[in-house]
């Protein structure tokens, strides 16, 4: 089975949902063009990434009458899409949150369920902490979103992994930092590894889309990946630039890497429940350290 | 962790210049374009940071879209001027020449005590006061032309040459500034003479500073971008004077840094608990 996938590394408007909206569509219209079956926007790409007090403002109550996803699900009639924003809960929670549209339907929502609040990043004074990671079907098999630094632990991929998940949807926007002599910023560097890692060690695809521009003195990098299952890099998007990057994946690279390499099949869960049980009985808290 | 630095030299500052010169070129393209404007203002002195400053906004601009701004002092070194001019006939950029002298003598000349370090940072701020005029006129921001090294030591006049609406080498030590200027094109004559204010005839920053760009970077790399500790540093090999100097320079001229304090009486007070970035709906 073949996938276009379609990674969008674009750049925002900050806290103008109404511009970047407009953006989603004619980004949607052109993938749609050059035959993409699904369309990756990077984190928060309807709001921008440095919203603070802004949060509240731009937050959507994602439903089919809500303004903004009526046209988004009228777009991902023909065109799944991934897109990121700010979701308002029942109680008026705010989380940092990324949607699977499908045929006008919306498939999942996955609240991010790390946020940084450390170095530059403020994430936790703005925004709740998700409580979920659960993979989803789709009609290309089943899949799986992260944002951010959701990935940058190991264990939420990790259960997308057992959750079924041979594509995880990573998204992102990663303020670049970490100017060395080296080719590629620190924080690049570093993601394109574990994103590399990932694909590997679970012998899945692993797409990611970070976004561009600058936001006062933060750039983000682009640089937006796809990794087969047997770790191999099958696209890269272009560093700093806006860009649409379609790929057409062999879906069927799932079943040549897991008959070589049976990572899965061998996983042993009962044993990670086992010893998790144990680990977390003990006192964790002081154990620690 | 001191064990990880041996020795001071081995501090290793160099940077990618491709991806810093792609980086900064793109945020000064951004932040001026996305105020609705094209244009930059840039007090070029005949040194390194400006000459390099002013290289990026052309880059990023085009050199129609850049004015160069001249701003001698009566005692201001002539060679100051003329690598000026080397950096605006290199770039073809848009120039002008405004001396301030007759704009500060009358002040000077009603103080007749001032110190040359009054002196110093009353000149800084009649250049700051003549680049705003030139950004309203001209239709530009005011490109600013700080380094890391001196804005964490506060070697600059608040509201003078610190004054500007962005500036793209405030995250480089001058070591670095220098290894771009290189990379970018800037006249060698003025990548290699000695870093000065020329506030003062025979200035140096290294002289006014008392240590060597080359030496403050790299402890100021360690403290302040490795996180060491002051005493590891020592351990690892640093003057304890020099460290604990530079130290204590950091800290007092953090206000340099700050924008002015509010005190806070309301519910929701700017800077508190009012937090929007500055290119906030753009």
């Amino acid at each position: 089975m073949k996938l276009s996938l379609a990674l969008a590394q674009i750049n925002t408007r900050l806290g103008n949902v109404q511009a970047n909206l407009e953006k989603h569509l004619e980004l949607a219209e052109e993938a749609r063009r050059q035959g993409a079956d699904l369309l990756v926007f990077p984190e928060l790409s309807l709001t921008g990434y440095v919203l603070q007090d802004l949060t509240p403002t731009v937050a959507l109550k994602p439903s089919r009458d809500q303004p903004v996803f009526r046209r988004l699900l009228e777009a991902s009639q023909d065109l799944d899409l991934v897109v990121g924003f700010v979701d308002e809960d029942r109680r008026s929670r705010f989380y940092i949150a990324a949607a699977y549209l499908s045929r006008g339907e919306i498939v999942h929502i996955h609240h991010k369920v790390y946020l940084p609040t450390y170095g530059l990043f403020d994430e936790g004074r703005f925004f709740a902490w998700g409580e979920q990671v659960r993979a989803f079907d789709t009609r290309f098999g089943r899949v799986g979103i992260l944002i951010c630094e959701d990935f940058w632990h190991a264990s939420p991929p990790y259960l997308l992994w057992l959750d079924g998940a041979d594509l995880m949807i990573f998204t992102s926007a990663s303020p670049g930092r970490g100017l060395s002599s080296e080719p590629q910023l620190d924080s690049a560097r570093w993601v394109e590894h574990i994103n590399q890692a990932y694909a590997s060690l679970f012998t899945t695809f692993v797409a990611h889309a970070n976004r561009v521009g600058y936001e006062d003195g933060l750039n983000f990098w682009g640089g937006s990946t796809l990794f087969d299952p047997s770790g191999k890099l099958l696209a890269r998007g272009p560093y700093h630039q806006e860009a649409l990057t379609v790929t057409e994946v062999d879906l069927n690279q799932l079943h040549r890497t897991r008959a070589a390499l049976p990572l899965l099949r061998d996983e042993r869960t009962s044993l990670v429940q086992k010893e998790m049980a144990r680990i977390l009985q003990k006192d964790y808290g002081t154990e620690r350290r | 962790m001191a064990a990880l630095v041996k020795s001071p030299n081995q501090v290793d500052l160099t940077i990618n210049t491709d991806l810093a010169r792609q980086i900064l070129t793109g945020f000064i393209h951004s932040e001026i374009t996305r105020v609705g404007l094209s244009r930059a203002v840039i007090g070029l002195s005949g040194g390194l940071d400006s000459a390099l400053s002013c290289f990026l906004a052309v880059e990023a601009l085009g050199p129609e879209n850049v004015l160069a701004v001249r701003m001698p002092y009566r005692t201001s070194s002539p060679q100051s001027l003329e690598h000026a001019q080397l950096v605006i006939d290199q770039l073809g950029v848009q120039s002008i020449t405004v001396d301030i002298t007759p704009m500060v003598e009358p002040l000077f000349e009603r103080f007749p005590d001032v110190s040359p370090h009054r002196r110093g940072n009353v000149m800084a701020r009649e250049r700051m006061i003549i680049l705003y005029d030139q950004s309203e006129a001209f239709g530009g921001l005011v490109v600013g032309t700080g380094n890391k090294t001196e804005i964490l030591l506060g070697y600059t006049t608040l509201y003078g040459d610190s004054a500007s609406a962005l500036n793209p080498l405030g995250d480089l030590y001058k070591t670095q500034v220098r290894q771009l200027a290189r990379a970018v094109g800037v006249p060698e004559v003025i990548i290699e003479k000695a870093p000065s204010a020329d506030l003062i005839i025979g200035q140096t920053d290294e002289g006014d500073l008392g240590y060597t760009y080359a030496e403050v970077d790299k402890l100021l790399y360690l403290l302040v971008d490795q996180r060491y500790s002051p005493e590891d540093l020592v351990e690892a090999g640093f003057a304890e004077t020099f460290v604990s100097s530079v130290v204590e320079r950091v800290r007092r001229n953090h206000f340099k840094r700050m924008l002015p304090l509010i005190a806070k009486v309301s519910n929701r007070t700017v800077g508190y608990d009012f937090l929007y970035l500055r290119d906030w709906g753009t």
